[in-house]
């Protein structure tokens, strides 16, 4: 395990673990990303609980965690998510404001290097700089 | 005044528009964004209405308890937004059996400002926060100069109506809407028209 945990949620369960298979490509042998999607029947959407859980066994594994997001109830959930964490738990979580696909990939790289979570943030957030087109 | 049984009442109404507009507002939905807040606010509202507490719970505790299913059920941003909202008006009027006026106000104040630190968005965004936020100033104005709660909680629900109506030329700023840039406008925001059912619901059970 690496100190910091990466934590990828999507309104989509596919997305999410499809994320977390790319990001994985770049980092083989991380046991330190979490996939997270979908509401709690299934369907397109995310769930609080459903991110809090992931949260809860990341941080049993990781000294931190940094959560990637897609879309607008992505982030409010993840809020609510680390809102309903105790308070020690929830000083060590942080999220990335960052493209999902760059920056999950950039912020998995960084986490196997075994960075902290406010440098595995900071180069996640990095992938709002990168051209795809040069 | 409203206690535990009208604050009750007011969920089960805003259930009821809720599964009478489903329809309605996942068309609004599908015109400018993703297609699901009639069928999702449907959804979170039903559960709300199955967990609310067994008699004698007080008004917080009733609210507390939309929240999570909210929270738990819903699945959109509608979730989270209403969620909080509800959480909010559930610490505004901790330890009150019965709500004064100004208590009401104060609930529904504390509703917004949940809205506005979850979400973020602005008057003018073309979002919910555009039918709550002129219904919150219509309700505590109303209470200031000491008209009843059914005078005022009437004066919010036109409010919250009108609020809605001034969104169709908005073009979004906030919300999956937001995507679509110019496309979004001459379309009524999802989020205002069902802030506006709450605003009609809380008008019927809370003015007792």
């Amino acid at each position: 395990m690496s100190r910091t945990a990466v934590v990828v949620v999507s309104h989509s369960k596919q997305l999410a673990v499809g994320v977390r298979e790319l990001a994985l490509q770049m980092a083989r042998g991380s046991n330190s990303v979490w996939a997270v999607g979908g509401t709690d029947d299934g369907g397109i959407g995310t769930s609080a609980h459903a991110i809090h859980g992931a949260l809860v066994e990341a941080l049993e594994h990781c000294d931190e965690a940094v959560v990637l997001m897609d879309l607008g109830s992505a982030h409010l959930n993840t809020e609510i998510a680390i809102e309903m964490l105790e308070d020690s738990l929830q000083r060590r979580v942080s999220m990335a404001d960052a493209p999902l696909v760059e920056g999950a990939i950039l912020a998995v790289v960084s986490a196997a290097g075994d960075a902290g979570s406010a440098e595995v943030r900071a180069r996640a957030e990095d992938a709002r700089q990168m051209n795809k087109i040069m | 005044m409203p206690g535990a049984h009208a604050v009750s009442t007011f969920v089960e109404r805003f259930a009821a528009a809720v599964d009478a507009h489903s329809q309605e507002l996942t068309e609004l939905d599908s015109a400018i964004g993703d297609a699901d807040h009639g069928i999702n606010l449907q959804r979170g509202m039903r559960a709300a209405v199955e967990r609310l507490p067994e008699n004698g719970a007080p008004p917080a505790a009733i609210l507390k308890a939309v929240a999570s299913a909210l929270i738990s059920k819903t699945g959109g941003a509608s979730g989270p937004l209403y969620g909080t909202a509800f959480l909010r008006a559930s610490q505004a009027v901790a330890g009150c059996d019965v709500l004064e006026p100004r208590d009401v106000a104060r609930m529904f104040r504390a509703a917004l400002d949940g809205i506005h630190e979850r979400g973020k968005a602005e008057p003018g965004d073309k979002t919910m926060v555009d039918a709550f936020t002129p219904a919150v100033d219509a309700l505590e104005a109303g209470v200031a100069r000491g008209d009843d709660l059914r005078t005022a909680l009437s004066a919010a629900a036109e409010a919250a109506s009108a609020g809605s109506d001034a969104t169709i030329p908005l073009v979004a700023r906030k919300g999956r809407a937001s995507y679509l840039g110019e496309r979004s406008r001459e379309h009524r925001d999802p989020g205002s028209r069902s802030a506006a059912l709450l605003f009609a619901a809380a008008a019927e059970a809370l003015a007792e």
